[in-house]
């Protein structure tokens, strides 16, 4: 199984094999991080641009971290410092980054498709690290790593998703990812927060948590972003922490080693509650552990990739 | 000045003719549609194979002059429109000026007298500035020759307003154009809202941001006895409403554009900013629901609502790329395509749905061959097969829906009052 | 690819690893602060068989790593088709130890390259040794094997395959013929 993908722009676009062969790969360079010299130098030479249109610090450090490890020069452009704000568009700031012969593009954008459309216009490669509402690869393939390591494989997992999945590019990348490998996906939301016909992908629907729960071999809990504007419909702070906050009571229903994982930032006291954050069923911090060889793993392939097609 | 067109198979709905006849064009009109006419002219166009129809009346067109002279001028639109076989445009008013007071009406007439290439007649705004707020003065724009109104790009919410814009339309005996779309309902969305808006992550617009409002104008288009005509139909619910207007007697038509029987929302897939257009491109069932619609005669017009953007407009995120696509230069070829050759409709009918009844619906003395009419036509090679390039488009934006597909039927010639203004 | 001779069958295999694990006891004189590392696939098993030799010899349990080369080669940019990344593991200390690093063919010395730059990621050892079944000449480094299975002359148009128990259900080498 050979890679051939310039880009990564979403699970959607992509096969189990592929899936899997990013996992394999993320378990080889895994064991890069726990040396004491962190460093390899596969991409020596070359250069990887953050280019961010949204803040965000963990998954931006994250991919960071990840391309220093390989040995790669790493750029990053904040939107507030560059020629964005001069009107300057999303194509132009591609093509002057590669033509400043950078090697990879690693983009986090508010628009969903923008990594999309960047990636059809440049011949370098182009990673999506959250489009809109559209995809968030690497956080699937770093949850899905995280459950294979704990659980042992993908296949049949009962895998519930909790949170605002309408608005989740989280959810879309994990749905994708983990009903291709063969889980059994549930989500989980109050009525207003699923997106149309989202049982075309495969999961179930459910509203109510300790249902959802009842069977599950982990919750992934969504971030609950309430300074959106999503209109009135939308459930109170409060509210929603009674209805779909994983608490110990809630947990202790549900089975015994029930796996808890978050994206990150939490929100606690809202999606869960702080004992469960900290508690033992929780891999918060193994996840952005993995994370860093996940990323590896696809900056690795995705150049590979564009050397093979030169 | 005398063309001679022989041996062509001539369509002519209006007249029932379906058959292999010569056409003799003299000065402006036609002077004669017999077989072998053996009078000399002196330009003789062999039309053996080939279809000769009455020009296509488009009756949905932004020409965007005045005002974005950059996406598209009145020369530019006219040239493209015959090289697509197009001989009459409906230009919406959604300019800058838009076409609100007899003045600016005055301004877009100069224009087209010096620079159009066809024939171009003008559609006036219901509303002042198009803002929903105060009714245009109907009866100037008549007097400075708009033949409809409407408000297109947007709908008039206010319903006490519509009513009385109705009224008085009728009064004056003027076609109401109405764009249907509920802002509210439409909800900012970009595409429509079905499981490809959720796996794109888009914003979503519902088949009842469209439907409801066609229901709200065609009561208020019943009740005031007006004539009505809704544009650019894309949903199923839609069809209905309309088909049920229809046999409730009322004077209700409706258009729809080669995209929404061509195309459907599984072509957004890849966020082509080309596939962005106001309605959206529907669901499967909606495109099968416009076809049916075209075939048992609920929807009586195909209009390309050729809607020109510049690049920059065009080439940028999905959900900040501007609505609306070229459509003038494929309008025919889209519909040989998907209508005739897949067996769907026969050539009368997409003959009448691009000529016959747009010109019935707009009431003018065109969209026939009967001899002594003005000679707007065109000459067709139906089975040329063609690629559709960005290259090789004729109008300043090259914003189409359709680039790179292979299309079936090309214009060979297109003739507008009695001359040749394209040939391939 | 044709098959032109059998070099070494499994007996000779066998000798010939017995042989280098007592060359190897002899020049480090004993066991004490020995380590093997084997370069993947093959040479892992090579090293495995050579710590069970040593064992058997010396009554002392020698530790026995894996070392994944591909995100040290030279040749990543220009490889054909796409390396496959496989994990390396360690999982003892190498400063001042003396290792024996294990390879099955020893070819252009550029593998050899590779591994020396990933062992001093991972510390300093007092020495590091190079043991391979084969060596089939044609270096284009300053590289050279402490302790060799067989020295095979080849031409640059042969391959030179080692297929093992572990990996390939055989122990055999042998020369092979490029179309």
């Amino acid at each position: 199984m050979a890679w051939n993908k310039k880009d990564l722009l979403g699970l959607e676009y992509l096969t189990a094999e592929e899936i899997n062969l990013i996992l394999d790969t993320a378990e080889s360079f895994k064991e890069v991080s726990s040396r004491e010299i962190k460093k390899v130098p596969a991409l020596r030479g070359k250069t990887a641009v953050n280019l961010f249109y949204e803040p965000s610090t963990r998954t931006r450090v994250s991919f960071e971290v990840a391309a220093k490890r390989l040995s790669a020069d790493v750029i990053n452009i904040a939107t507030e410092t560059s020629s964005v704000r001069k009107g300057e568009t999303l194509i132009d700031t591609g093509r002057n980054i590669q033509a400043l012969k950078a090697d990879i593009i690693i983009m986090r954008h508010n628009c969903s498709g923008a990594a999309n459309m960047l990636a059809r216009a440049l011949d370098i490669s182009v990673v999506n690290a959250g489009d809109g509402w559209h995809e968030h690869p690497t956080q699937a393939l770093l949850d899905i790593f995280t459950l294979k390591e704990k659980l042992g494989k993908i296949e049949g997992l009962n895998i519930t998703i909790v949170g605002d999945i309408a608005h989740s590019r989280v959810a879309r990348s994990n749905i994708w990812g983990l009903t291709k490998l063969g889980a059994k996906v549930t989500v989980c939301a109050p009525e207003i927060l699923l997106p149309l016909e989202i049982e075309k992908t495969g999961v179930k629907c459910a509203s109510n948590i300790d249902e959802a729960l009842k069977n599950a071999d982990a919750v992934n809990v969504l971030r609950m972003q309430f300074e959106r504007d999503l209109g009135a419909a939308f459930p109170e702070q409060l509210e929603y922490y009674k209805k779909y906050g994983i608490t110990e009571e809630r947990l202790a229903k549900a089975k015994k080693n029930i796996i808890v994982m978050h994206p990150g930032p939490i929100n606690r006291g809202i999606e869960m509650s702080s004992e469960v954050a900290d508690g033992a069923n929780s891999v918060i911090l193994e996840q952005v552990t993995n994370g860093i060889a996940v990323r590896m793993a696809v900056l690795f392939l995705v150049s590979q990739a564009k050397e093979i097609k030169a | 000045m005398s063309i001679l067109i022989k041996n062509g198979r001539v369509i002519d709905p209006a007249n029932k003719i379906d058959d292999i006849l010569d056409i003799l064009i003299e000065g402006n009109k036609i002077a004669q549609v017999a077989k072998n006419i053996k009078i000399a002219a002196k330009n003789v166009i062999d039309a053996q194979n080939k279809i000769i129809a009455p020009g296509i009346i488009d009756m949905h067109v932004h020409l965007r002059e005045p005002g974005r002279e950059d996406n598209e001028t009145v020369a530019t639109a006219t040239a493209a429109a015959a090289s697509g076989g197009v001989t009459t445009v409906l230009a919406m008013p959604n300019t800058n000026p838009a076409m609100d007071t007899a003045q600016n009406v005055e301004l877009l007439k100069g224009i087209i007298k010096q620079s159009a290439k066809i024939n171009v007649l003008i559609c006036g705004t219901i509303t002042k500035n198009r803002f929903g707020q105060e009714l245009s003065d109907f009866g100037a724009l008549k007097k400075s020759g708009v033949i409809a109104l409407s408000d297109d790009g947007a709908s008039v919410d206010n319903d006490v307003l519509m009513l009385e814009a109705l009224e008085k339309a009728q009064s004056l005996n003027l076609l109401t154009i109405c764009h249907a779309e509920d802002k509210v309902l439409a909800a900012k969305g970009v595409m429509n809202l079905g499981f490809n808006s959720t796996r794109l992550g888009l914003r979503g617009i519902s088949n009842a941001s469209e439907f409801e409002r066609v229901a709200r104008d065609i009561t208020l288009a019943g009740k005031t006895k007006a004539a009505l005509h809704i544009a650019h139909v894309s949903c199923r619910q839609s069809v209905l409403a309309i088909a049920q207007a229809k046999q409730q007697g009322w004077r209700v038509t409706c258009e729809t554009a080669p995209h929404y029987f061509a195309l459907s929302d599984d072509n957004l897939l890849g966020y082509d900013t080309n596939m962005k257009m106001n309605p959206p491109l529907r669901s499967k069932i909606d495109v099968a629901a416009i076809k049916q619609g075209l075939k048992d005669g609920v929807i009586d017009v195909i209009a390309s609502d050729h809607a020109p953007h510049t690049e920059h407009e065009k080439d940028i995120e999905f959900e900040r790329a501007q609505f609306g696509v070229i459509g003038l230069e494929t309008e025919l070829a889209v519909s040989i395509t998907e209508l005739i050759a897949s067996g769907l409709l026969s050539w009368k009918r997409v003959i009448e749905l691009l000529s016959l009844n747009p010109a019935r619906v707009l009431g003018l003395d065109k969209g026939s061959l009967s001899v002594g009419k003005i000679a707007d036509l065109i000459v067709i090679s139906p089975e040329d097969q063609w690629r559709v390039e960005k290259n090789k488009i004729i109008s300043k934006s090259k914003n189409c829906a359709f680039l790179g597909k292979n299309l079936v039927g090309r214009v060979d010639y297109t003739i507008c009052d009695g001359k040749i203004v394209y040939q391939k | 690819m044709k098959e032109k001779a059998k070099i070494l069958d499994q007996d000779a295999i066998n000798r010939a690893i017995m042989r280098i694990a007592h060359e190897i006891i002899e020049k480090n004189k004993g066991t004490a602060a020995l380590c093997l590392v084997g370069i993947r696939n093959r040479g892992v098993y090579i090293a495995q068989r050579l710590a069970n030799c040593i064992e058997k010899i010396e009554g002392q349990a020698v530790v026995a790593g894996a070392l994944d080369i591909t995100l040290y080669r030279d040749d990543l940019a220009l490889a054909s088709g796409q390396p496959l990344v496989r994990k390396t593991e360690i999982d003892f200390d190498i400063n001042n130890k003396n290792l024996i690093l294990v390879d099955d063919v020893l070819y252009t010395g550029r593998t050899i390259r590779a591994a020396l730059d990933a062992l001093i990621d991972f510390g300093r050892p007092q020495s590091i040794q190079l043991a391979v079944l084969v060596d089939r000449g044609h270096r284009e480094l300053p590289i050279r094997a402490d302790f060799v299975g067989k020295n095979i002359p080849t031409s640059l148009k042969e391959t030179v395959e080692v297929r093992l128990l572990e990996s390939d259900g055989v122990d055999e080498v042998l020369i092979v013929e490029k179309d």
